[in-house]
């Protein structure tokens, strides 16, 4: 086994990392929020939101 | 269960009613618009255009290079006058749903979703191919790609979910060192740092081997010098200030683009010949190898593999920004139009595209995805030239504000239209049987919106621009 065979185990490892990440947090979000909320963007609102948000 | 107040980084706006809505963040600038049209197309200088070249010879090469930048130019500044004034995710999509109609707006969509998925998938194909090169190189033969082809997708999804910020910065960097990677290589062989001269006697003793013909067939392949710069109208509705930024973004990108395609032309045909040119895998790399020199090398595979990321980043933040508005507008299930609480992101759409990168990515033959992206797009570019005079008829300059004022109309959307003509010709040669069945495809997605989507579109909520009635109607 050679440092490429470690890689691929290393990438597959990371994938399922990032993955498990974003799924995990998708079940989160979705289970703790109203999905009302979660889908309550509007189009059009740009003179209203512009420069308002806050990190 | 609703949004807790004690939720700290939860900040929903203030909708008109008084209720709370989560809204995408505005945060970029004019540099992140250009990192993200730049950035999903200067791939196409480092790997792609040169088939052009192996078409119809070295002018022909050149001839498709500023032809195509021509075609760009004119959607780079129909597209800026028009996303300043329809400031929305989703782009062109948002802009066919105000200007055209329901059906078109859905093809638009869908158009983009596939053009840019399908490029995400490419890239991630070149990633795989790449790494199995420089193992090649250090001499482990038959390297196992999935994996890798596997973490681009998911960890560029994975950065886009966090939020746009931190991607669009991203690309920024990356995006400005493959450029600089390009303008350094042109810089050091001017200099004489390369240890073969440039080359440029095939001009003459061999200007148009296949004729004609062969600069109408090298078309297909010039489009890959700029494929995809229209992606900035993508930001629409997470720049501070869209009426600015865009027209700013999209045309610093098309000069940006402008000055690489043709600088790229130059080095590459001047130091390889162009019959190997013209099936060459990663033309820029090669050139940088027939140099000599090991920085440039070091460089130019540097600049190979961050401008592949680059634009995989990017298609993946615009293919979800489409299917998050289509969700959004019910034009697909409401479920894609729902908006990160803390990272404010279209995370559903994000996550829900992965897995169809990857279909492709790990199934499917580069070229036939590539040929399917490129088709998508070309689509797109046809909608913008009737979609352009829609507009200007509709809504005269003057009765509206606009950020940005193309010149020349109807000129530009003209000549765009016979360079897209000239492209489907050029294409058909080629991939013929790929336009049937990709019309075919969206001909069955229209009738299914026709005739079961659209009864689920709020149809008085989908028009949202404060805009005057249309003239004519």
């Amino acid at each position: 086994m050679d440092v490429w065979n470690i890689l691929e185990y290393c990438a597959w490892a990371l994938a399922v990392l990032f993955g498990g990440h974003m799924l995990i947090d998708l079940a989160r979000v979705d289970s703790t929020y109203d999905n009302d909320l979660l889908t309550s963007s509007r189009e059009g609102e740009i003179e209203l939101t512009q420069e308002l948000h806050k990190l | 269960m609703t949004l807790s107040s004690a939720e700290p980084t939860v900040q929903a706006q203030a909708s008109t009613q008084g209720g709370e809505r989560l809204q995408l963040l505005r945060v970029l600038g004019p540099g992140h618009v250009w990192a993200l049209g730049v950035g999903i197309v200067l791939v196409g200088e480092y790997m792609g255009w040169n088939f052009a070249v192996g078409k119809g010879g070295m002018i022909a090469g050149l001839v498709a290079c500023w032809l195509a930048g021509l075609l760009y130019t004119c959607v780079a500044m129909i597209d800026s006058e028009v996303t300043s004034t329809v400031a929305a995710a989703g782009g062109q999509y948002a802009q066919a749903k105000h200007i055209v109609g329901p059906l078109m707006a859905f093809n638009v969509g869908l158009f983009l979703v596939m053009a840019y998925t399908m490029l995400e998938a490419a890239n991630a194909i070149t990633i795989g191919f790449l790494l199995d090169t420089v193992a090649g190189l250090q001499g482990h033969s038959g390297l196992h790609q999935p994996p890798f082809i596997v973490l681009t997708v998911v960890f560029l999804a994975w950065l886009n979910y966090r939020g746009v910020l931190a991607t669009l910065t991203f690309n920024l960097v990356i995006t400005a060192i493959a450029f600089l990677a390009i303008i350094l290589l042109f810089v050091s062989v001017q200099l004489g740092a390369s240890h073969v001269p440039l080359d440029f006697s095939a001009i003459s003793t061999d200007p148009l081997p296949y004729g004609w013909l062969g600069i109408l067939a090298a078309l297909h392949f010039g489009l890959w010098y700029y494929l995809g710069i229209e992606g900035t109208c993508q930001a629409a509705e997470e720049v501070r200030s869209p009426a600015r930024s865009l027209p700013y973004g999209t045309m610093a990108g098309i000069m940006t683009l402008l000055i690489a395609a043709t600088l790229t032309w130059y080095v590459c045909s001047g130091l390889i010949p162009w019959e190997y040119l013209g099936q060459a895998g990663t033309p820029l790399f090669d050139a940088a190898r027939v140099t000599g020199s090991t920085p440039l090398m070091v460089l130019l595979f540097i600049g190979t593999i961050f401008s592949t990321l680059a634009s995989a980043n990017g298609c993946i933040n615009d293919a979800s920004r489409a299917w998050f508005s289509m969700g959004r507008d019910r034009y697909l299930p409401s479920w894609f139009g729902a908006v990160h609480p803390k990272y404010r992101t279209p995370y559903r759409s994000i996550v829900f595209l992965v897995p169809i990168a990857l279909i492709f990515a790990l199934g499917a033959p580069l070229d036939q995805v590539v040929t399917f992206s490129i088709l998508s797009g070309l689509l797109g570019y046809t909608f913008m030239t009737f979609n352009m005079v829609m507009f200007r008829r509709k809504w005269p300059l003057g009765t509206i504000k606009r950020g940005y004022v193309h010149p020349f109309h109807p000129f530009p959307a003209i000549l765009l239209l016979l360079i897209c003509a000239a492209t489907y010709f050029a294409v058909f040669l080629g991939y013929g049987s790929q336009l049937i069945a990709m019309m075919c495809f969206y001909i069955l997605a229209s009738l299914w919106f026709h005739f079961w989507r659209y009864r689920f579109v709020r149809r008085g909520d989908q028009f949202t621009m404060p805009w005057p009635r249309p003239q004519g109607c």
